[in-house]
């Protein structure tokens, strides 16, 4: 049990898998302009992971070495056309919005990292718990990225006015840099910074020093 | 069991039960849920057909908001309403006058006819013989007309809808609900201030020729023609501009709106 809440709880801040092992980025950049359709595609990207992973957990034993990459990516890139066919089917608007960022997942490095990392060397149940876990993680810093942007960018969340734009007769200047994705970068780089601010020990030892400077009288 | 896991054979098996229960999985989903898919993409295309329009109101069903709508075949090579026994003809040729597919219509050999070089500047290959067309009418009277067009950008065929108004030369709005552009450059064609733009643009000049063109860069100011083109994507630009023009041109529905229009009058 405790395992489980383990692998559950570690993810969200001290093993996130943005903040710390800076894999998925390129989703996190690109769909978090609305909270709306991040939460859809942080759902999606939970469910595929928590699902691969107990898929190749139960397989684990029986999946030859040479073509374990192969065996994951299939079993991942089968439940991504899964998803977007159900969000097809469910969500129509928002799958539109998403577009080719729902058939992206499969290239996502959470999923093949937990894949490869986690469900080859774990339980089918562990291995679930974990994907949600990491899911969830993603998620964090996806809705945190999000509601700056959406709030800050368009004055609204979840399409519900917050902050009356000068537009609209209000008061509030939107800032237009935060819907394009390099405001992504920065607030993710900020994320990343509080982070390790307050957990000290997912600082990076240097890979070298900087010496001090030194004077010279003589120049050459 | 590693070891035996790496044998030929059982590497064999493996990948061939993987393939298979994926393939299940796969299909299964796609074909169940197919139905629901196909209600949301009819539901979308009228939803575009009224956003052209500008009447679009959030809230309100689609269905009950599309009751205004009067939907017409038209033959395009005659510029006119296509009789009973051309929508017998489309009949025959496997397609529903009432949900009148126009995209699998130009596929279709009886319905279509090819086009090339010169006559196909919106780069689609195959010409319908028939298309579906939506008008808002008053006491008898055309408000508004929304045509459908098609024709390819940088990436892909642009699929959507040009609204105008009863003269059959303002603009009234445009819109694409199918294509693949970049999203960010070509994709901007979805960008309601872009959108905008096109409001209230003349389609023909004082002659009667097309006129309406995206240009590259900003328009001149005033001119009633010109289009802004879109920033990064002027390859996109240049098709919806050809695209729009072709649709409008003497080819597709330009005979039809010349009579409509002096019927009209």
């Amino acid at each position: 049990m405790s395992q489980i809440k383990t692998v559950l709880t570690e993810p969200l801040f001290s093993k996130n898998p943005i903040a710390v092992q800076i894999l998925g980025i390129c989703s996190a950049l690109a769909v978090t302009t609305s909270l709306q359709v991040t939460l859809v595609m942080c759902l999606a990207l939970t469910s595929v992971t928590a699902l691969s992973n107990t898929g190749i957990a139960l397989i684990r034993n029986h999946i030859p070495n040479n073509i374990r990459i192969i065996v994951q990516m299939t079993i991942i890139a089968s439940l991504v056309i899964v998803v977007d066919q159900v969000l097809k089917a469910f969500a129509y608007e928002i799958s539109k919005q998403l577009s080719v960022f729902v058939g992206l997942i499969i290239t996502n490095c959470i999923v093949m990292g937990r894949a490869e990392a986690f469900a080859m060397k774990n339980g089918p149940v562990l291995s679930f718990f974990d994907g949600i876990g990491n899911g969830l993680g993603y998620s964090v810093v996806l809705i945190t990225v999000a509601v700056i942007r959406e709030l800050f960018g368009a004055g609204k969340l979840l399409g519900f006015e917050i902050l009356p734009l000068v537009t609209d007769g209000g008061w509030y200047q939107s800032n237009g840099l935060l819907l394009l994705p390099p405001s992504a970068f920065f607030i993710i780089g900020g994320f990343i910074w509080v982070l390790r601010t307050w957990k000290k020990d997912q600082v990076e030892e240097s890979e070298f020093k900087i010496l001090p400077n030194t004077e010279h009288s003589g120049g050459h | 069991m590693s070891a035996n896991n790496d044998s030929i054979q059982k590497t064999l098996i493996v990948a061939v039960l993987l393939c298979l229960v994926c393939a299940i999985i796969v299909a299964g989903a796609a074909v169940s849920l197919k139905p629901l898919q196909v209600a949301n993409k009819v539901e979308d295309k009228k939803k575009n057909v009224l956003a052209a329009a500008g009447m679009l109101q959030p809230g309100v069903s689609v269905e009950e908001q599309f009751k205004k709508i009067t939907t017409r075949i038209v033959n395009l090579e005659e510029g006119r309403f296509a009789t009973e026994a051309e929508l017998a003809e489309i009949k025959a040729a496997g397609l529903d006058p009432q949900k009148y597919d126009q995209r699998k219509a130009s596929k279709t050999p009886e319905l279509s006819k090819p086009l090339s070089g010169d006559e196909d500047p919106a780069s689609i290959k195959r010409m319908e013989k028939y298309a579906e067309i939506y008008m808002i009418e008053n006491n008898g009277e055309i408000e508004k007309i929304i045509l459908p067009i098609h024709g390819y950008g940088l990436w892909s065929t642009l699929y959507g809808f040009i609204a105008l108004k009863g003269d059959m030369d303002t603009i009234v709005g445009l819109g694409f609900y199918s294509h693949a552009e970049t999203p960010g450059l070509g994709g901007e064609v979805d960008n309601p201030s872009w959108k905008a733009i096109w409001e209230g643009k003349e389609v023909y000049d004082d002659s009667g020729d097309v006129a309406i063109k995206v240009v590259k860069g900003p328009a001149e100011p005033g001119n009633p023609y010109q289009v802004d083109g879109l920033s990064g994507a002027t390859l996109t630009s240049r098709g919806v501009s050809s695209l729009v023009r072709f649709w409008v041109g003497d080819r597709a529905f330009g005979s039809l709106l010349t009579k409509l229009k002096e019927q009209g009058a």
